[in-house]
């Protein structure tokens, strides 16, 4: 048995500020199983989705937010589409990792490292801009070879810009992240 | 000023990885005198990674887009041809009816927000305000012996209260309007089945499994080509189909064509003007499996007028 999913006291101030945060009342679950089945990463997690809503449930703070499947969603709204009660299981997933980054609890590194460096690109340029957000990624993970069999096709097909096609109001965009930064200090 | 003229939102993949999505999409409107008005120095919406990391943060990067397009004038609503992109514009714009998140995203923004035009697909405006007769008046080369399987990806209808838009388990307005190029649909079971979108960098397994199922399903349906409406979905399915085909040892050689390549090439469009050359799976094969039959100028392709 893995350390974080010994059942430990149960927290209830964590369900509470997860139902706070997401809006959604976690006592709906009766733990159909719904959204795990029409989950596409269910099969690549140890904790799928229906198992995380109990964590949360029973207060269990380490296990919910140590749980990969909260990273490895792909945000694809099924479960929150086919959840007979309703309840909008992909955000209180969303709402999930915000606290275990800011708890800097990640299971995932990767996948935040991506997401880290995707929001760089755009507080940057205020666009994405592909090749730099993928040197970003490469330098925070080290993973070198990630997609190097692409780049041909993806340059000669000209996919992929050499240069950035940023917004001209790029303070803007840097005022909106400054003052996100602020205000979670 | 047409009846159909529309605040635009490009979004980031139109610049590069979507180039041809964006070409078509531009072609098709024009097509059908759609007037696109690209909103004033647009920014990203944020996509997964602004969601995923903050809703206040993910809004309020929406917000700036929606509150530039309120200030263009005599436009209908605001269009985008990105589900992902099309999901952050609607998902904001609902939840910015409650008071509190408003605030925060204010408060961000540091100028007042409302938002009251109505947010849709391209395909939505095509399918809902034309419909599939509309686009068929003109078809001038059909694709009559082409089978496609239509892929909706996972976020056209989805959540279905925010999206508002066709059935959110098995949606047809793809159907319709390839039917209506003349295209032979073929039914199967994975239109709204997700491809592992983002988690390509981070995790290609997923994605390599996931999309090779999609792929297996057309295949198996018989399809010579799938058309899909999202930039992510394409690039995984189609860009990524030879490390799906080594991930997964399966040999799949399957087009998969933006649904408004196939709108552009029947209404006379040519390969070039549509991108065709910018799909890493060649779609030669599929677009042989045409009959040069009833329609009118079949093959080469002949352009009705010049450029978009």
């Amino acid at each position: 048995m893995r350390d974080d999913r010994t059942i430990r006291r149960c927290d209830a101030a964590f369900t509470q500020s997860v139902q706070q945060q997401s809006e959604q009342n976690m006592a709906l679950c009766y733990q159909c199983g719904n959204c795990t089945a029409g989950c596409p990463v269910a099969r690549a997690s140890s904790t799928p989705v229906t198992q995380v809503m109990r964590l949360v449930q029973a207060g269990q703070r380490e296990a919910a937010l140590g749980a990969d499947s909260i990273w490895l969603c792909a945000s694809c709204e099924t479960c929150t589409t086919r959840c007979p009660n309703d309840i909008d299981v992909a955000r209180v997933m969303d709402v999930l990792r915000h606290m275990a980054r800011r708890e800097n609890h990640v299971a995932e590194k990767n996948i935040r490292d991506f997401w880290d460096a995707f929001l760089e690109s755009v507080e940057k340029h205020g666009r994405v801009y592909e090749v730099g957000l993928m040197a970003a990624y490469v330098r925070k993970t080290g993973r070198f070879w990630t997609d190097a069999d692409l780049a041909p096709a993806a340059l000669g097909k000209g996919k992929l810009p050499l240069r950035p096609h940023p917004v001209t109001d790029k303070e803007a965009i840097r005022q909106i992240f400054r003052r996100y930064r602020e205000r979670s200090a | 000023m047409s009846t159909f003229t529309y605040a635009y939102y490009p979004g980031c993949s139109a610049m590069g990885t979507s180039a041809e999505y964006e070409a078509s999409t531009r072609a098709l409107c024009s097509r059908l005198g759609i007037t696109l008005m690209e909103i004033p120095d647009w920014n990203c919406c944020g996509s997964t990674p602004a969601h995923a990391t903050d809703h206040t943060l993910a809004g309020a990067l929406v917000a700036r887009n929606l509150m530039l397009a309120e200030q263009m004038p005599d436009v209908r609503g605001i269009i985008t041809p990105c589900p992902s992109c099309l999901k952050n514009l609607k998902t904001t714009q609902h939840r910015l009816q409650r008071p509190a998140y408003r605030a925060g995203i204010e408060a961000l923004l540091d100028y007042p927000v409302q938002s009251t035009l109505p947010v849709k697909s391209v395909l939505q405006v095509i399918a809902e305000d034309f419909g599939p007769q509309r686009v068929q008046e003109h078809v001038t080369r059909p694709l009559t012996g082409m089978k496609v399987a239509p892929y909706y990806g996972c976020l056209m209808s989805r959540p279905p209260d925010v999206m508002a838009f066709d059935d959110h388990e098995n949606p047809v307005a793809l159907d319709g309007l390839l039917a209506a190029l003349g295209a032979t649909v073929v039914p199967y079971a994975m239109k709204v089945d997700c491809c592992g979108a983002s988690l390509a960098l981070t995790r290609r397994d997923i994605v390599t499994s996931l999309s090779c199922r999609l792929l297996d399903a057309a295949a198996e349906a018989g399809a010579h080509a799938m058309a899909t409406a999202c930039p992510m979905c394409q690039m995984n399915l189609d860009m990524r189909q030879q490390q799906i085909n080594r991930d997964n040892g399966t040999q799949f050689h399957m087009p998969v064509f933006y649904y408004t390549q196939l709108v552009g090439l029947a209404t006379g469009y040519t390969a070039a003007e549509m991108g065709l050359d910018k799909l890493c799976v060649s779609p030669a094969g599929a677009l042989a499996c045409i009959t040069p039959a009833a329609g009118p100028d079949t093959a080469p392709a002949q352009p009705r007028e010049a450029g978009a």
